[in-house]
């Protein structure tokens, strides 16, 4: 198991050589001059020669990304135009936990009920309670997240005053926010889990489950959900990397200070070093969390081999 | 064959069928016959003549609401099985009546070691703790013959060989010392010489522990090997059903004289193709109205289209459902004779 979690996180280093290459491209590939850019329209040509020469943009592209890694290794990301303070402190302070926080609880959300919306459905499969779970699923994941934000802002915070409409302080804050974030990942996972179940339970395996002795209960829990969630285990990961990307329309619409509305302010800024920085730390998260995925598949299939 | 209140279990006019969009699949249609204490009975037939289903259906596992037994009786040590609760059956299963399946690649969970796998049955019915089974697991890994079974006994299914696997299974099978195993095509899926070795282990186990055996093949090899008694299948009806003597030397029903026609010996010389039964099975959809094997008979005649023919008792005991060996024959046969 260890040489396996060695090997694995040896595969990342190339992940984040492509990561971080493109991340630091992206500054050459956006049509004009970065330098013009970031020193703004007014700024005069001594200005932006010295933002040139500020941002090394003199030295060859190999030099450059060099840099640029090896001080991201040291954990400087530049400094944003915006705030002047470092792309790392604004990112760290606050911001990327509280997103952590609402993806976090998110997939919790999506997982939980996904799982039981799932395994529900396929084992009474064309009942009344799995077609009604499956169009209520099929309505999450066809939902907008904007949309149903709004939905629930309007019935839960302004009819009946149950949740605050706006914030990021309580547990109360965080009710909506997650079931929007969540619901579209949970109606996925119960559609997966259902799916999976259902090729699982007609295995053979499963009949010889039943020719022992062993209860309903036991096969579905036991036999059946370990080899069912093989499958719901990638989507999961997926899931908690969408999220961290697709908490931009979330936190916009709750107007929760996270990541996502960092990047949009920053862009709207033309705050290139803000940008950066927060897409290469999405990405970092997303790799370690694929990573975590990774050992988790290990765990319920053995047969996972690097060879 | 006479009746004796030796049997372990005896089958009744068993029927099941299976509801599909285009009807009703009679799947195995009033099938009996018993097995005695300790004794081997063999079930003979070709794909889709109902031999698994009848031994899906002794142990209730006949997947509901698309098949369902619709009549008989299984009677198990004095017992009505169809009566039995789902908890009953429960108890009974892999404890009273183990089975065997066809294909060891597919039927153990891949997830689990073959020591849990193994363990799981005795926790069950033996009530003994984790360590007591675990002991027991590897007691029975050894009994089938697997080498070093401490070490195999953590191992995956998938770092096992086809045959190692049906071993495992086998092991799973007799981990409490059933009264009756139930062996459905238990070689087929296994090259030859594995299946020398699983069906040695097979009967050399049923002789220590005293198990009665049910095997279900279509391998004729199989049962000259291992069998007491016979019983032929056809569309979902036993059509012969005698000691395994009488079926090899000296066959009534032509399916069966059929079925061992088409099997090479070593003893004779063939020109050209070994013969073969013409024709295919029919649809289950559309099973003939007489005897299910007057499409492909060479004898049949209009008798054998348009009236099915019973299970006849013969003077040896042996039963056998054919026109051919009927009074009706005969006489038709005398008509015949004064006509021309």
């Amino acid at each position: 198991m260890l040489t396996f979690i060695i090997r694995r996180f040896l595969q990342i280093i190339p992940v984040m050589i492509g990561v971080t290459l493109a991340v630091f491209l992206m500054m050459h590939l956006i049509p004009g001059d970065p330098a013009q850019i970031m020193a703004g329209e007014r700024a005069d040509e001594a200005q932006v020669e010295q933002m040139r020469e500020n941002l090394g943009l003199n030295d060859p592209l190999h030099e450059q990304y060099l840099r640029y890694v090896g001080n991201a290794i040291q954990g400087d990301l530049g400094t944003s135009i915006r705030t002047n303070r470092p792309v790392v402190n604004e990112i760290f302070d606050s911001r990327i936990w509280i997103t952590i926080e609402l993806a976090f609880w998110g997939t919790v959300l999506a997982v939980i009920f996904g799982l039981i919306a799932g395994i529900i459905s396929a084992t009474r499969k064309y009942s009344f309670a799995d077609v009604s779970l499956m169009i209520v699923a099929l309505f999450g994941m066809s939902m907008p997240n904007f949309w149903l934000g709004i939905m629930l802002i309007y019935f839960f915070s302004v009819n009946l005053g149950w949740f605050p409409i706006v914030g990021w302080e309580s547990w109360k804050h965080m009710v909506l926010p997650v079931i929007t974030i969540g619901s579209g990942g949970a109606a996925i996972i119960a559609r997966m889990t259902r799916s999976s179940m259902l090729e699982v339970l007609d295995n053979d395996y499963i009949r010889t489950a039943h020719a022992k002795g062993v209860s309903e209960r036991l096969v579905v829990y036991k036999h059946a959900l370990r080899n069912a969630l093989i499958p719901v285990v990638t989507v999961v990961g997926l899931q908690f990397g969408t999220l961290l990307g697709g908490a931009v329309i979330t936190e916009t619409v709750f107007a929760v200070n996270g990541i996502g509305r960092l990047v949009v302010d920053a862009i709207k800024a033309r705050d290139f070093p803000m940008v950066q920085g927060a897409i290469l730390v999405c990405a970092v998260a997303f790799v370690l969390v694929n990573f975590l995925v990774d050992i988790a598949y290990r765990l319920i299939n053995k047969r996972i081999d690097l060879n | 064959m006479s009746k004796s209140n030796n049997n372990i279990l005896e089958v009744k006019n068993l029927c099941t069928s299976f509801f599909t969009d285009e009807g009703e699949v009679k799947a195995v249609d009033g099938v009996d016959f018993f097995i005695e204490k300790g004794k081997t009975v063999g079930i003979v037939g070709e794909s889709g003549s109902g031999k698994s289903i009848t031994s899906l259906s002794i142990l209730r596992l006949i997947q509901e609401p698309a098949g369902k037994i619709v009549n008989g009786e299984i009677i198990f040590k004095g017992e009505n099985l169809l009566e039995k609760s789902k908890k009953e059956m429960r108890a009974i299963r892999g404890n009273n009546i183990s089975m065997i399946f066809q294909e060891p690649m597919t039927s153990l969970n891949p997830t689990m070691t073959c020591g849990e796998q193994i363990a799981e049955s005795i926790r069950i019915h033996q009530k003994l703790s984790r360590k007591e089974a675990k002991e027991k697991a590897i007691e029975m890994l050894k009994l089938v013959g697997i080498p070093s079974p401490e070490k195999r006994v953590k191992q995956y299914p998938f770092e096992l060989s086809g045959g190692m696997r049906q071993r495992v299974m086998i092991a799973i099978a007799l981990a409490c010392n059933p009264e009756l195993l139930i062996a459905d095509e238990p070689t087929t899926a296994l090259d030859v010489t594995i299946q020398a070795q699983i069906l040695d282990l097979i009967r050399k186990l049923q002789k220590e522990l005293g198990t009665s055996l049910m095997i279900i093949t279509h391998d004729l090899g199989v049962v000259a090997e291992m069998c007491e008694t016979v019983a032929v299948m056809y569309c979902g009806k036993i059509v012969e059903y005698a000691d395994v003597k009488t079926i090899l030397t000296n066959p009534k029903h032509p399916y069966t004289i059929g079925l061992l026609n088409s099997v090479p010996r070593h003893d004779q010389h063939y020109e050209g193709d070994l013969p073969v039964i013409k024709g295919s099975v029919p649809s289950p959809f559309n099973l003939p109205k007489g005897c299910r094997f007057a499409t492909r008979c060479p004898h049949a005649r209009d008798i054998c289209h348009n009236q099915l023919p019973e299970l006849k008792t013969m003077d040896d005991g042996n039963q056998v459902r054919c026109w051919i060996h009927t009074d009706v024959w005969e006489k038709q046969e005398e008509e015949v004779a004064s006509n021309s």
